[in-house]
């Protein structure tokens, strides 16, 4: 294609997208005349360089269209929005020609009369009330007839002649005369057009000395706050990319300088390869900011969007943009474009409804949608929000069922949010008709791929009637990173500095020991247990340092080996004495052939133990020298853990290279890039790592996240550490560990059994009682059993289980309640249905004092989903043992263990629907708790109830006064529940009063 | 030069020839297409790529582009070859897919210029491996030599045995 007609076409269309825009502008404010002139300008300067490249319909078009806004400028006509939607409507077809023609090269074949006619119908009706008058004339004609007495703003003269070479020199000429053409308009030149025109169909060069003649003659009346013209080029992509690629080469090589530096200490070339580091840094930056374009670009075209959607749909739309200046690589923003247009048709088309349906559900009729975008540590965050009537639950799970995505029966364990995040799932789209606006075929799972294969996340939160919410988070830049340098089994690696959230150095004793589980190392950072995984192993290398515990099972051998050869030396002593004795002379001699034997047995064994032990301490020599391994601690969304690698080197910044085609299905790296030294080497993708190893825990609870649109603060309450173990048949069992005393691991033979058959063992000084997870468990003869111990400060006692398996940090949701007894209800741990026990039903098996309450089936009622509730309770125990059984109920528990600090908080955080309190409380007393709450404005329909061990008349009068609700007794679960329900039911009533 | 007549065909009548890097495995003559070959490398430093396809050497640098290597001996069921000290590494460089790969063969030796005429299609009977990477096979004076067919050679590493490390 001609090179000039591509200039045309680019800019073209990036003018017809600005149009777009200031139409609709246009339609909100018709007053504006800096907004009218900088349209008609645009549009003037398509007609103007499509006459210059003879393509005659497209002038025509423009021309006429050029003639409504000429107008509107003059004020012959008043701006509504009939007169702008024919205006959009001959933009249109600029567009279907102008893409013909970008497709073609020439012009297609066609009529335009239709809308010309439409147009010159409009104005005369306009102004004169008549029919038209004009039928499409001839192009010249018309450009001489119609812009007499028109003119256009000039710049100053010597800004156009310093952008303009008078050389004719036919090409380059040529398209300086365009970009002359076009930045002398934008600077509102004051020249006339039809001259331009003429002149340029004779002579290419020409029109560019004519109109700075013309501009001598003519002063201008420049507005002062004429926006001043970007100081910008275009440069082709291709020589933007080939910048980049020299800067990343100038990178490595100043890497590679540096690295060579570091091994002279004292070399001529330090102060100016400062200088050159220095430098490259800068170029590096500048070069990375030719790529970086403001987000707004890709969200040019949505306001038009918008506008023809409320429009078709009948609904009035708001689009709310915010930080259209922040800025992302261009090549991001080109992959992000298409799925963030569609989200946004998506949140106007389904997610708002019609104002009628909003006057009903009590909102605004006009729906907003708001999109915005921020910058977040090397990330960029866009969000799409609406404020309609949220995700349709129940026909995301009608279609899944349709669809076979998932079972009646598996959804009725998911959470909201996990069905929400069924629209992701491949053909699942909720809209019920196809409109010309959805079902177009690309789904959110298109878009959901789309942003992950940018390294980016996408997350949605919806609530029903308030409305949806999509987060996508993506990376700044694909090109330059840093990187950390690291090594395991003899070779190198790069892993993104961005998701390094710290580096431990582990060690052989101590705090920063690695431990086993199962064979799984965990390292305990902080008091919270950090899941590892080796590197070495990850991708199968061999010869990675050996963790500790192996050389913990050498020491072992050595051990079980003396305590062998102890048994084999009594057993030789008591044969010894026995052969003293023995008179049958036979019976003595076969004892002293054993004798014999386990005197060579006993040298063997000797002779092997010296040899181990020999080793073990050689290797302990040997691993003291050596360097312990490093651990890199990772997050990967909210999953955190440790990568086990043998040595950690300095940070490089790398260019990250795609890996060969051959190579791509290794999730486990995200490219390969070249090091200082001139190596290559893998850069490791976390994601990936993450995705091998483990979960990742992805979606959120909707509240908090949907908090700030509910105008209070919310503050989100941490994961949970849980205890995962076997215990009976079935799933894994889990327990908050914060409920756990202590893991014991008793001999079998130490358990006593009680006159009442009740299985007691000796422990600190006292008897405690040992329950058995199940009725029917039978504990093994012998060996060893792995115990539970719960305690308060008085009572314990031990819960018998198969195995411990794991501590996992998780958030607890505790899906559904159990009719068994002993059993709270299920939660996904690990990926896996793991059961939650009640460890109130084994204390109340274990002391029948402790509990007066049978194991009853835990509370649910739907309505009191997502409730909020405070407990305020000074013992960890009873908080811990509390919230579990209250979140089954359906609330969102949040514990604070001190009255003070719960006073604080709820400065803060004041929106909880309940608050339950103890009343023995060190510091304050939960009655003047209570008081203080009530105290507070926002807090004074909150109902409270106490907590009391001892519930006596005169208590509950005392708590009535304080403004406590009610007044429960510790133990009794049931009382509380029904309490709850009460005092939440009351305030209900009071609402609807 | 027959190349050369080939490029000004107005010269004489001349068989249509191609020319051939040569390169040797074992006791096996291949042929690579000369303007396929970007480059003849000798001792290379390769990076292993941890669960890459067996095939898959490592990658090097090759001024500033990363290449992978890819060991046309194992490619092609072969066992390895026990390197001495003084023998380099040889590879070829060739380009597919706008990627680089370096071949690594036993040695490269003499670039041929192939009449089109001697080339025939591969026997039928030929091992599965070898008829999936070549094109076909020339009949020289002395022996045979097979035309490697880089497309099909590259293309087809990521198909199999994926995890294999």
């Amino acid at each position: 294609m001609d090179e000039l007609l591509g200039e045309f076409l680019t800019e073209t269309n990036e003018s017809l997208s600005q149009l777009d825009q200031d139409i609709v502008k246009l339609e909100k404010n018709p007053e504006d005349p800096e907004l009218l002139g900088v349209i008609f300008r645009v549009m003037h300067t398509i007609k103007g360089t499509c006459g210059f490249l003879g393509l005659p319909r497209l002038e025509k078009v423009a021309h006429h269209g050029e003639n409504i806004l000429g107008k509107f400028r003059d004020g012959e006509m008043a701006v509504d929005e009939e007169a702008v939607s024919i205006v959009l409507e001959s933009l249109d077809r600029i567009k279907d020609i102008v893409d013909a023609l970008g497709q073609t090269g020439e012009e297609p074949v066609g009529e335009d009369s239709d809308i010309i006619n439409k147009i010159e119908a409009f104005i005369d009706v306009r102004l004169h009330g008549g029919a038209p008058t004009v039928a499409a004339a001839e192009p010249e004609e018309e450009i001489v007839m119609v812009e007499e007495g028109e003119t256009i703003p000039a710049a100053p003269l010597d800004s156009i002649e310093e952008e303009i070479d008078f050389t004719p020199i036919p090409a380059d000429q040529t398209r300086a005369a365009v970009e002359a053409l076009e930045s002398e308009e934008a600077e509102k030149a004051d020249t006339p057009v039809e001259e331009t025109v003429e002149e340029a169909e004779e002579d290419e060069p020409a029109p560019v000395e004519t109109k700075a003649q013309g501009k001598k003659t003519e002063d201008s009346d420049v507005k002062k706050e004429a926006p001043v013209v970007a100081q910008s080029i275009r440069v082709n992509v291709d020589l933007l990319e080939n910048l980049m690629t020299v800067a990343s080469e100038l990178v490595l090589t100043r890497n590679q300088l540096i690295q060579l530096l570091r091994q002279q200490t004292d070399s001529d070339f330090a102060a100016p390869l400062q200088r050159l580091n220095h430098n490259v840094t800068e170029l590096q930056e500048h070069v990375m900011k030719t790529r970086m374009q403001p987000i707004g670009n890709a969200w040019a075209k949505l306001p038009r969007i918008i506008r023809d959607l409320a429009n078709e749909l009948k609904k009035d739309i708001e689009l709310v943009m915010e930080g259209e200046d922040t800025e992302l690589d261009r090549q991001v923003l080109e992959l992000i474009k298409d799925p963030l247009t569609h989200m946004v048709r998506n949140s106007a088309d389904h997610g708002l409804e019609i104002p009628a349906d909003r006057k009903k559900a009590g909102k605004v009729e006009t729906g907003t949608i708001h999109l915005s975008a921020y910058h977040e540590g090397g990330h960029i965050i866009i969000e799409i929000a609406d404020d309609g009537r949220g995700l349709a639950v129940d026909k995301i799970k009608k279609k899944a069922i349709e669809n076979g995505v998932a079972t009646a029966e598996e959804l009725g364990n998911y959470s909201t949010q996990q069905i929400n995040n069924l629209i992701f799932h491949p053909g699942l789209s909720t809209a019920e008709k196809v409109t010309s606006v959805s079902g177009r075929g690309v789904g959110m799972d298109v878009v959901k791929s789309n942003i992950e294969k940018i390294g980016g996340t996408i997350e949605l939160f919806s609530q029903t009637g308030k409305g949806t919410k999509v987060q996508v988070k993506i990376p700044l830049t694909l090109a330059i990173v840093s990187a950390l340098i690291v090594e395991a089994s003899g070779e190198r690696f790069a892993i993104p500095q961005i998701s390094v959230l710290e580096l431990v150095r582990s060690s052989q004793e101590g705090e920063n020991r690695i431990e086993e589980i199962q064979g799984s190392p965990v390292l305990r950072l902080r008091n919270k247990l950090l899941p590892l995984v080796s590197l070495s192993k990850l991708l199968h290398l061999e010869g990675g340092k050996e963790l500790y515990s192996s050389k913990k099972k050498n020491k072992r051998k050595e051990n079980d080996l003396r305590s062998g050869i102890a048994s084999l030396q009594k057993e030789e002593k008591r044969l010894m004495e026995a052969i003293e004795k023995e008179d049958n002379p036979k019976l003595k001699e076969s004892n002293i052939k054993k004798l014999e034997e386990i005197a060579l047995a006993l040298s063997d064994s000797q002779e092997v133990l010296a040899r181990l032990t020999e080793e073990n301490s050689a290797e302990k020599h040997t691993i003291k020298e050596e360097d312990p391994p490093y651990i890199i601690v990772t997050q990967v969304g909210n999953y955190t853990f440790g990568i086990i690698v043998d040595q950690v080197y300095d940070t490089e910044e790398i260019v990250v290279k795609p890996v060969s085609p051959i190579l791509r299905h290794i999730s486990m790296f995200s490219g390969n890039t070249i090091l200082g030294d001139g190596t290559v080497i893998m850069i490791l993708d976390p994601n990936g790592i993450a995705q091998q190893t483990g979960e990742i825990t992805v979606g959120d609870d909707t509240s908090a996240s949907m908090g700030t649109e509910n105008g209070k603060r919310r503050t989100r309450d941490d994961s949970t550490s849980l205890l995962v173990f076997k215990a009976g048949s079935g799933a894994p069992k889990a327990v908050p560990l914060s409920l756990v005393g202590r893991l014991e691991d008793f001999k079998v033979e130490e358990i006593e059994v009680s006159e009442e058959n009740r299985m007691v063992i000796q422990y600190r000084g006292g008897l405690m009682p040992l329950v058995p997870f199940a009725q029917n468990y039978s504990f093994p003869e012998s060996g060893r059993q792995a115990v539970l111990v719960f305690a308060d400060e008085k009572r314990s006692m031990g819960l018998m289980v198969d195995e411990i398996i794991d501590i996992v940090d998780e958030q607890m949701k505790v899906e559904t309640s159990g009719v068994t007894p002993g059993i709270l209800g299920s939660a996904i741990i690990s990926g896996k249905a793991t059961n939650v026990i009640d460890v109130g039903y084994y204390l109340s098996q274990a002391n029948n004092d402790w509990f007066d309450t049978k194991s009853e089936q835990a509370y649910t009622d739907g309505q009191k989903r997502g409730k909020r509730l405070l407990l305020v309770d000074d013992s960890p125990f009873f908080r811990n043992m509390l919230k579990p059984l209250l979140e089954v109920g359906g609330f969102e528990v949040i514990t604070q263990q001190d009255p003070h600090e719960a006073l604080g908080f709820l400065e803060q955080d004041y929106d909880f629907d309940i608050i339950v309190s103890d009343i023995e409380m060190p510091g304050m007393s939960g009655f003047d708790f209570a008081s203080s709450v009530r105290t507070k404005e926002e807090l004074n329909h909150v109902p409270i109830i106490a907590l009391s061990s001892h519930a006596t008349t005169q208590d509950m009068d005392r708590g009535k006064e304080s403004g406590f609700d009610n007044y429960v007794a510790k133990f009794d679960r049931e009382a509380l529940l029904s309490a709850i329900e009460e005092a939440l039911s009351h305030t209900k009533a009071g609402e609807a009063a | 030069m027959n190349g050369y007549m080939e490029k000004h065909g107005e010269i004489g009548k001349v068989a249509k020839t191609t020319d051939f890097v040569t390169l040797r495995i074992e006791d096996q003559l291949f042929g690579i297409p000369v303007l396929q070959v970007q480059d003849v490398l000798g001792d290379i430093k390769l990076t292993r790529i941890p669960l890459a396809p067996k095939e898959v050497a490592g990658s090097l640098n090759l001024r500033g582009r990363i290449v992978t290597a890819i060991d046309v001996r194992t490619r092609l069921g072969l066992p390895a070859r026990e390197l001495k000290a003084s023998e380099p590494r040889m590879s070829v460089v060739v380009e597919y897919g706008s990627q680089l790969y370096s071949l690594i063969i036993d040695s490269v030796g003499e670039v041929l210029s192939l009449e089109d005429s001697k080339f025939e299609r591969n026997p039928a009977t030929l091992d599965k491996l070898w008829l999936e990477i070549s094109k076909g096979i020339y009949q020289l004076e002395e022996e045979l030599l097979v035309v490697i067919d880089v497309a099909q050679m590259l293309g087809s590493v990521h198909t199999d045995d994926k995890m294999s490390a």
